[in-house]
């Protein structure tokens, strides 16, 4: 009721952070520089379909009143 | 004891072995190699719709896949379902809690989920003649942070317990618990493949997750406070957080680590809350200081504001189809720009 349930506590806590960082240390890392490319890309390729970015016509904007009223 | 200090020591070499592969990688940053690319067109949105109906703080909001729809809680102690298109509630599901701190709308448009300091995530169906609970997840220690569906029959949350786990719909039961951040749980998001989900947390880290075997498999630091929000980015390859630190990060996986870092001198409030445009370019981050900053995502710089909110700006949302943006505030209003 001791020092040991403590101390084999911790131990298991820290054997816990060693395998991770095991893990992780392992990750295949690819430069930033292609990483940055790639999204660029993503960004560029997929601007003209981004209405937030290119904007759009009144009459295809679904929160934009429509300007003249239909008769119901 | 010896086997504390040879694991302190391994976890110490491990950790600088870790910081000198990703250096190795670090042969630019974001913002040079998108030196080239046009700036981003400076973005004046306009709101469209203010949603008025919420009579507290507003917490969270979620847009349906169908564009149209989304639900919005708060500590009114009510989820309010709109249609974002007329401005009108559709549905009010009063909740037993008021304390709200998340909501969630299914990817079927047939269930919602709330949740908050009642450490449970209640799951409602919508598409019964009357609005049913239809479970009650409760194994969490500390507050529901965030939630969110894979489908009907799974959900994922983060919670305050520091832990994140996925919920089997049909029998109520968590099928695994991802364990790893020591801090609270504030956010999580959702990969466009389902594969894999990224958490922000307390302890100013976010992780990765391979969703079918619970492991962490990347741990992402820079930031230096609590991680409010997260989001993918649409190509599934990078991360944003948004963070109390006053900056929001933009993460790459394959590169393992941050490429670019949004902030501002001015800037002295913490970022609560963000969301991409549908190409990823533009950054909505919603902020304590009553605004939602836009950032062009490849540049790093500040190409907009949303202003109009009388607090907080406590969540920000894109639907899928990238149409408008939609912030909800502790002024008790939601607001729809674009």
């Amino acid at each position: 009721m001791s020092n040991n349930n403590a101390s084999s506590s911790s131990v298991a806590v820290a054997q816990k952070a060693v395998k991770q960082l095991r893990l992780e240390a392992k990750v295949r890392r690819i430069n930033v520089s292609q990483a940055a490319t790639d999204l660029k890309n993503f960004c560029l390729q997929n601007a003209h379909k981004d209405p937030l970015l290119m904007g759009m016509p009144s009459s295809d904007n679904p929160f934009r009143p429509p300007k003249s009223c239909g008769l119901l | 004891m010896g086997e504390m200090e040879q694991m302190k020591k391994e976890a110490e070499t491990l950790k600088t072995q870790i910081e000198a592969a990703r250096k190795a990688a670090n042969d630019t940053d974001m913002a040079s190699a998108a030196s080239g690319v046009a700036p981003a067109p400076r973005v004046q949105l306009k709101t469209r719709k203010t949603l008025k109906g919420h009579l507290a703080k507003i917490y969270a909001m979620h847009w349906s896949t169908d564009n149209r729809l989304m639900v919005s809680a708060s500590q009114d102690g009510k989820l309010l379902i709109w249609d974002s298109h007329s401005g009108n509630k559709v549905n009010a599901v009063p909740l037993k809690s008021s304390w709200v701190m998340t909501c969630a709308y299914a990817p079927s448009g047939n269930l919602v989920a709330s949740g908050g300091l009642d450490n449970m995530c209640t799951v409602y169906n919508l598409k019964t003649p009357v609005i049913k609970t239809v479970k009650e997840l409760d194994a969490h220690t500390g507050y529901l942070s965030c939630t969110r569906f894979l489908s009907d029959t799974e959900i994922l949350t983060a919670s305050g317990d520091t832990t994140c786990a996925l919920w089997d719909l049909e029998t109520g039961k968590q099928k695994t618990v991802f364990l790893n951040h020591v801090g609270d749980c504030m956010c999580l998001s959702l990969s466009p493949d389902m594969n894999s989900f990224v958490s922000g947390a307390c302890d100013s880290l976010a992780k990765l997750w391979d969703i079918r075997d619970g492991q962490c498999k990347q741990t992402f630091q820079g930031h230096t406070s609590d991680i409010n929000a997260i989001s993918f980015f649409p190509s599934g390859n990078a991360i944003i957080t948004g963070s109390d630190d006053c900056a929001c990060k933009m993460y790459d996986l394959r590169a393992d680590q941050e490429v670019i870092c949004y902030q501002d001198a001015a800037l002295n409030s913490g970022v609560t809350s963000l969301a991409l445009s549908l190409s990823g370019r533009l950054i909505f981050a919603g902020y304590d200081d009553f605004n939602c900053n836009i950032w062009d995502s490849l540049k790093g710089e500040k190409v907009g504001v949303l202003s109009g909110h009388d607090n907080r700006v406590s969540c920000t949302g894109v639907p899928p189809d990238g149409m408008c943006v939609c912030t909800g505030s502790w002024d008790s209003f939601l607001k729809i720009w674009n």
